[in-house]
């Protein structure tokens, strides 16, 4: 008993010491760069849009589609190429809550199980990180659209 | 629409920033909340707008996944019923899926894994 009490003390005391050695991250110096590096892939979006928009001939809306493919594409390579993690050490969510984000936690996954086979490795563990979004949203959206349904 | 995109993607990313520094969740958890969060506002209709006003700055981050699956299924039941709601989910956000699976495929299997 007087051991684990010491043990626990002891525990305390490192906690303190992570505490005080953890480098705290600079809360305002992130933030800062997730709103440049953000808005600068949303400004990369919005020129894949209007550059879809007048090679297509496309309404606005209708670009988006294929800007999202192209932002998808750029962040599956920049993630295979490794630059990606890089980039999002600085960019934190300014790289990730886009939808550069989604295809980086796809690729990254794939990678990591590679080892494990092109079925069980790259086919099943591809959507390990990008499944709970998919999963997430599709139930949210059922549940929103069946609720609008009736109530129509 | 340039400088609204910036400010609203910016936005997006900060709070995104914000609630990963403040609090202990993964980025995952992070996602997952703001797709739910698409979803909602998808169904009032409310995201539509923001996409309206601010372009790519709405319609590139995560958000958006969870309002165009909601949108697509609202707007299917509209014209089709109460089906609709299962055969629309997909109709806006086949694009993204499609090229997330099939790219991602390429890239990992042409790239190995670094470090």
């Amino acid at each position: 008993m007087a051991k684990r009490k010491k043990l626990n003390t002891t525990q305390q005391k490192y906690q303190q010491i992570v505490k005080k050695t953890n480098p705290k991250p600079n809360l305002v110096f992130n933030c800062l760069l997730a709103f440049i590096s953000g808005g600068l892939v949303c400004i990369v979006g919005q020129l894949l849009i209007d550059f879809y928009a007048w090679a297509m001939k496309l309404p606005p809306e209708k670009a988006s589609n294929p800007a999202v493919a192209t932002l998808i594409l750029m962040g599956a390579l920049l993630t295979g190429l490794g630059y990606f993690d890089k980039l999002a050490h600085y960019a934190g969510a300014g790289l990730a809550v886009p939808v550069t984000g989604f295809a980086n936690s796809m690729v990254s996954s794939a990678l990591e199980f590679k080892r494990e086979g092109y079925i069980m490795g790259i086919g099943s563990k591809m959507f390990m990180l990008a499944g709970s979004v998919i999963t997430y949203g599709v139930v949210t959206a059922f549940f929103v659209g069946l609720f609008r349904a009736v109530l129509k | 629409m340039y400088l609204k995109a910036f400010l609203v993607g910016g936005t997006i990313c900060l709070i995104g920033q914000v609630i990963y520094d403040a609090t202990k969740l993964t980025m995952g958890h992070i996602l997952t909340g703001m797709v739910i969060v698409g979803g909602v506002l998808g169904g009032f209709g409310v995201y539509e707008k923001l996409i309206k006003f601010a372009g790519a700055g709405a319609s590139m981050p995560i958000i958006s996944f969870g309002n165009s699956l909601a949108e697509g299924a609202i707007r299917e039941a509209d014209t089709t019923g109460i089906v609709g709601v299962l055969t629309g989910m997909f109709e806006l956000t086949s694009t993204g899926i499609t090229a997330a699976i099939v790219f991602g495929f390429l890239v990992a299997v042409i790239f190995n894994p670094k470090g």
